[in-house]
């Protein structure tokens, strides 16, 4: 019996849950009439993302297409000018949904390690010291709270004026995104590494105090550990911003991924714009949950303290 | 490797020489001597568009090859809006793009964002609706005269708006439309169109700070992004609005609005759209400018073939979601020779989207003056001009001598034959004077001044506000 109740508990209710979930988004969805038609249910998402990766299919097809054709001409213009060097140039096609998808979680997974970089070490310090504690916490508790909408613009110009080059490694937009993501996600990973350091155990403060330990050492040995599963909590709040900041970003300046995939298909205005949208929404919600987990397994792999990452 | 980088440079000096050599020779003598044109120096290149039937002609030369065939990769991608389409390209991040006609011009001439930038190509005709709000609809119907079969009669003119209007006002109600930018053919349709009913839709004044448009004006024109316009309509912060296809047929087929008027109606064969890429792009890089612009002229073409006969493919392509993405039957109301004003009324027009038929891809110096006299009319430019400073203006901006470079080249190699352009031999930049306004005023590009004092509401010579 309590195998049975263990299977229920792990496995039926979420079941449960997710089928109540899609009866009632289909009784609402079936009842709201846009000029769109009508708002889509879950037949209708599913029927798009079967559309989507046969879109994506198509694409890979015609890309090949693009490169044999590209080899022939380049081939047919060293028959007519032999010191001509051949280059093969990037398909020019229109990215699928799919191809959205890598776009995005390439820029989110380097924004945040971006973020990561400059907050872990920030945090430590801050934790360590109470005089830089006092000096920045206001400029944190400003920023804290700013939305991704009002930096982009400001990202957006500045990186225009400065990230000026004739060939650039990264495409301006991925900076612009990567950039706002940044800003967005630095914070939650200060305060909580600097409030892991703070509420340290002071016995293991004392110890290191004891065995005078060099302060290098003393971060490395004591510090870090002690305030690993902190740091996590941080950085899992983080990624979980960074995703939805990205989303946010994409959408309003138009860089490629999931947001501008969202974006224009409410331009395009057709027939299949929301069920599209609306698969749209459903992918970033599951890849949302899926940073999440792999998040909370790192944490479980790295973390003596297992309870902290129980959820 | 050094070599090969040195090889490569005293190339392209080379290619640079060559293409400089033939523009300057198609400019001076068009002949029809056969002088081989260059291989492009820049292949990438990253085009943008606006969602509208009208940037047909990019995508057109991207899938079916043309493009390519010029040796030129292009990345076609949308825009969010007209501004943001004109910064990408003023900066760089865009090499080319489908623009409004005013585009350039007010650029030239420094009003909104001041830059150098050209247009070898102008995309296409007419294409414009003036759509209003079901409800400013069923207030005008009352007004306009009905045909035996109880249809409205066409063109309806804004003598039919001008009581609703006046009862807005009355009621002290501002009577609000959208148009797409300041310097687009819209606003200046519109314009057109509601001052020749007697409404007046508001001065510019750029020297007194004043760039709202509003001046004095019985409808308030704002700026909304194309493919916002139906569900701007819709929400009600717009009682109607001028935009190109398909988001006047979008409006009949959701049940939002009612188009009244084509800009067909309002001036027959009206230029439009044109392919905008900077100045210094086409110095540096001349033997892509005239490959592109060889690329699009094909596709015009092709768009235009046996009557229309290609359109329904056409269709098919821009409805992709990468191009303008609405659904087939949206965009192929207006595209296949009909347009569709109040539900279920669907009238034959041939020519609502011209892309080469009557020269529509020669980019005419009067069709930029006719922007400039529009521009003066309204206050955007503030003070008198001489009918030289038309002249020059649309000579800086236009470029029929890059289109002819490519043109000819066309046919020397025999992709396209002398009579697909018989007319443009001895062309001096100027139409005919233009008929068929809605308010018969007859358009001369080569008296400007004279045209602008035609008109009963507007700047005339010598006024200033």
């Amino acid at each position: 019996m309590p195998f049975l109740l263990k299977q229920a508990q792990t496995f039926i209710l979420p079941m449960a849950g997710i089928c109540c979930f899609l009866l009632l988004w289909s009784l609402t969805a079936s009842n709201i009439e846009t000029s769109l038609g009508k708002f889509p249910g879950p037949s209708a998402v599913a029927t798009q993302m079967v559309n989507l990766v046969n879109e994506h299919n198509a694409e890979r097809k015609k890309e090949d297409a693009f490169y044999i054709r590209q080899d022939e001409r380049n081939k047919a213009r060293m028959i007519k000018d032999p010191t001509y060097q051949p280059k093969v140039r990037m398909y020019t096609g229109k990215e699928t949904f799919l191809d959205q998808i890598i776009t995005s979680l390439i820029t989110v997974l380097s924004g945040f390690l971006v973020a990561a970089i400059i907050a872990i070490p920030l945090g430590i310090a801050i934790g360590l010291s109470k005089n830089l504690n006092r000096a920045i916490n206001p400029i944190i508790q400003i920023f804290k709270p700013v939305s991704p909408l009002a930096w982009l613009p400001l990202v957006t110009m500045v990186v225009s004026a400065v990230y000026v080059s004739p060939d650039p490694m990264f495409a301006k937009s991925f900076v612009n995104s990567l950039i706002t993501v940044t800003l967005c996600s630095l914070w939650p990973m200060v305060i909580n590494t600097s409030f892991g350091v703070v509420s340290m155990n002071q016995d293991w403060v004392n110890v290191s105090k004891v065995l005078s330990l060099p302060k290098l050492v003393h971060i490395q040995k004591i510090v870090l550990p002690a305030s690993v599963p902190a740091i996590f909590t941080g950085m899992r709040m983080s990624l979980g911003i960074a995703w939805m900041v990205l989303i946010a970003a994409e959408m309003l300046a138009q860089n490629p991924g999931l947001g501008k995939f969202v974006w224009d298909e409410f331009q395009n205005g057709s027939s299949q714009s929301l069920s599209r949208i609306m698969t749209a929404v459903i992918v970033i919600g599951l890849i949302g949950y899926m940073l999440d987990r792999t998040m909370l397994q790192l944490q479980r792999m790295l973390s003596w303290d297992k309870s902290s990452a129980q959820l | 490797m050094l070599k090969i980088r040195l090889k490569k440079k005293c190339k392209k000096l080379y290619h640079a020489a060559i293409a400089s050599i033939c523009i300057s020779g198609a400019l001076v003598t068009s002949t029809l001597q056969a002088t081989e044109l260059g291989y492009p120096e820049k292949e990438e290149l990253k085009f943008g568009f606006i969602k509208l039937t009208d940037m047909a002609p990019i995508a057109i030369a991207y899938e079916k090859g043309f493009f390519e065939d010029e040796g030129l990769y292009v990345t076609i991608e949308s825009q969010a809006n007209w501004k943001v389409l004109l910064d990408g390209v003023i900066d760089g991040r865009l090499d080319g793009a489908h623009m409004l006609a005013g585009q350039p011009i007010a650029a030239t001439i420094g009003y909104g964002t001041k830059a150098d930038i050209i247009t070898p190509f102008s995309m296409d005709l007419n294409g414009n609706a003036i759509t209003v709000s079901n409800e400013v609809w069923k207030q005008m119907k009352v007004n306009i005269p009905k045909q035996a079969d109880g249809r409205p009669v066409h063109p309806i003119k804004a003598d039919a708006l001008k009581p609703v209007v006046n009862k807005f006002l009355n009621e002290g109600k501002p009577f609000k439309m959208g148009m797409v930018f300041p310097v687009s053919t819209h606003n200046y349709e519109l314009r057109y169109w509601l001052a020749a009913g007697g409404i007046h839709p508001g001065f510019y004044a750029p020297h007194k700070g004043d760039t709202s448009g509003q001046i004095d004006a019985q409808a308030l024109l704002s700026v909304t992004p194309p493919p916002q316009m139906p569900s701007t309509l819709e929400a009600g912060t717009i009682h109607g609005y001028c935009v190109g296809e398909p988001w006047n047929q979008q409006a009949v087929f959701k049940g939002i609005g009612v188009p009244v008027v084509t800009d067909y109606e309002i001036w027959k064969n009206n230029p439009e759209k044109v392919f905008g890429i900077t100045k210094d792009f086409a110095e540096k890089y001349p033997n892509t400018t005239i490959r592109l612009t060889r690329a699009l002229i094909r596709a015009a073409k092709w768009l235009d073939d046996n009557n229309n006969a290609n359109r329904p493919e056409a269709v098919k392509i821009l409805s992709q979601s990468n191009y303008v993405g609405a659904d087939y039957k949206v965009i192929a109301n207006s595209m296949t020779g009909t347009f569709e004003y109040e539900k279920g009324d669907v009238r034959s027009l041939p020519d609502f989207n011209v892309f080469f038929r009557y020269n529509a891809t020669y980019p005419y110096y009067s069709d930029a003056i006719w922007y400039l006299t529009q521009m003066r009319r309204w206050g955007q430019i503030s003070d008198d001009k001489p009918d030289s400073w038309y002249k020059d203006i649309a000579a800086k901006v236009y470029r029929p001598d890059i289109y002819m470079a490519a043109a000819q080249s066309l046919i020397d190699e025999k992709i396209m034959s002398k009579s697909d352009f018989s007319d443009l031999v001895d062309e001096d930049g100027f139409r005919a004077p233009q008929k068929h306004f809605i308010d018969n005023i007859v358009y001369d590009g080569k008296t400007p001044n004279a045209y602008i004092n035609k008109f009963n509401i507007g700047l005339k010579d010598g006024d200033k506000l």
